[in-house]
């Protein structure tokens, strides 16, 4: 199995675009810069990403996913 | 489109409009880029805004008002309603084509407007930002300018690949999602809001009522509830209990960044307004009328600096929005924090004390002296910022 990595090792933040409103929330508490927003399409810029969770509790709508396993590849 | 611009505007919401006509008018040459396809949609907002807010910068319009408000209802977790009773005090708005008269008024002062342009990067050399890198209908360009406004909301990134700071603590987001709702039956002049640990905790839920009995019916939450209950599942428990079968319209996601105005709004080639630069009142969380205000300061002195060819003229903005709104936000801050960790009891208690008084003295500043009569340092700030 291969895991996406994150700055810090295995990256364990998880966005489900499908589900998304991109509304920036995460965007805008995100410490790293590493949330990748346009009109319709989000996602993690992983090499910049320090899974620290601020955007999974931020996310009014429970798009994003702490998944302790990792995210894949 | 030129090869160039004195002034490139990142945003086309309400601030940025404000800050490319203000700009436009002093003579500069101004783009304002907006990254979704329209102007004004998806709206990302309660719409509601005091009549002052909005005179100022544009005459009032029926085709953008969708209801005129004379009343606040606050209700208390046991359902005691606090009623503060005004003139013709506010509008809720219709964001959609209010956005787009907005850019107008900047297009018709000389504004450029470009649609589906995403700005992913800034162009700096010798630590001066000097134009922007855009994704425009999947094509990589950039364009030149001497000062880059950063109107690009919550989401912001403008200031912060200029080196500014402004990642806001999450503590200080306060999530929403709201639905507007039909067949809502609340009275059209009113608008709503909700206290409670079972509403809203640490923050309110809204119903603001729109034309024909619908209603935008929603609620933010700060961060730290959020990592135990989200915005969404609050929502569903309100609309289950009160409206469990109005149809719904729209539904939306956003954040409020309800904290007190970043440090430095303005470096060296940059500048930034409205929500990017946290210019909302952290009180209300409203930030239509304050993001216009300060993308007026912005524009009007961007433009300023072009004229006079002094492009370090706009670091004077940062001084000049602090004394028009920012200090008054920092006041607002103090008493947010005073008043949205009260438990349901002292909620309650407010309200049963404040329908106690004569009904013509219940203005919103003795709502507030009330709720805040055992913390004498604040009632010297409410008295600051309402007539009690």
């Amino acid at each position: 199995m291969e895991y996406r990595q994150a700055k810090t090792g295995k990256l364990m933040i998880d966005i489900l675009p499908d589900k998304c409103d991109f509304c920036g929330c995460c965007v805008g508490v995100c410490p790293e810069d590493a949330i990748e927003l346009k009109e319709a399409e989000i996602f993690i810029i992983d090499e910049r990403c320090t899974n620290c969770a601020k955007c999974v509790w931020s996310c009014p709508i429970e798009v994003i996913k702490f998944n302790k396993e990792g995210v894949l590849a | 489109m030129k090869l160039d611009y004195d002034i490139i505007v990142v945003g086309a919401g309400p601030a940025g409009s404000i800050a490319s006509r203000f700009a436009a008018e002093k003579g500069a040459s101004v783009l304002m880029l907006e990254k979704d396809r329209d102007v004004g949609y998806p709206v990302r907002c309660g719409e509601a805004i005091s009549k002052a807010g909005v005179s100022e910068f544009i005459e009032p319009d029926e085709r953008w008002i969708s209801a005129h408000i004379n009343k606040f209802a606050l209700i208390s977790p046991d359902g005691t309603e606090a009623i503060v009773e005004f003139g013709d005090a506010g509008y809720v708005l219709e964001r959609r084509i209010f956005d787009y008269e907005l850019a107008k008024t900047a297009a018709k002062a000389g504004a450029e407007i470009l649609t589906r342009a995403y700005v992913n990067g800034l162009i700096i050399e010798n630590g001066k930002v000097c134009g922007v890198k855009f994704d425009y209908r999947g094509q990589q360009k950039e364009l030149r300018s001497k000062i880059v406004i950063g109107a690009d909301g919550v989401e912001s990134r403008v200031g912060r690949w200029a080196g500014l700071k402004t990642y806001i603590d999450f503590r200080d987001m306060e999530c929403c999602v709201q639905i507007t709702a039909s067949n809502i039956n609340v009275d059209d002049g009113t608008l709503y809001f909700y206290f409670g640990q079972n509403v809203a905790p640490g923050g309110y839920f809204w119903i603001f009522p729109k034309v024909n009995g619908a209603a935008n019916i929603g609620l933010g939450v700060s961060g730290m509830v959020g990592k135990k209950k989200s915005a969404l599942s609050f929502l569903n428990n309100f609309m289950e209990k009160n409206f469990p079968n109005a149809p719904v319209l729209t539904s939306i996601a956003g954040g409020v960044p309800s904290s007190i105005t970043l440090e430095k709004i303005s470096a060296p080639g940059i500048m930034l307004v409205g929500d990017a630069a946290r210019q909302v009142n952290p009180l209300s969380g409203g930030g239509i009328a304050s993001g216009m205000i300060g993308g007026s300061i912005a524009g009007r002195i961007a433009g300023e600096a072009v004229k006079m060819n002094k492009l370090e003229h706009i670091l004077t903005y940062d001084k000049e929005w602090h004394n028009r709104l920012g200090k008054r936000h920092e006041i607002f801050e103090r008493i947010k924090n005073g008043i949205y960790n009260f438990s349901d009891e002292k909620f309650n208690k407010i309200a049963h004390s404040f329908n106690s008084i004569p009904k013509e003295k219940r203005t919103l500043g003795k709502l507030f002296t009330t709720a805040l009569f055992n913390q004498p340092s604040l009632l010297v700030d409410i008295a600051k910022v309402f007539i009690i």
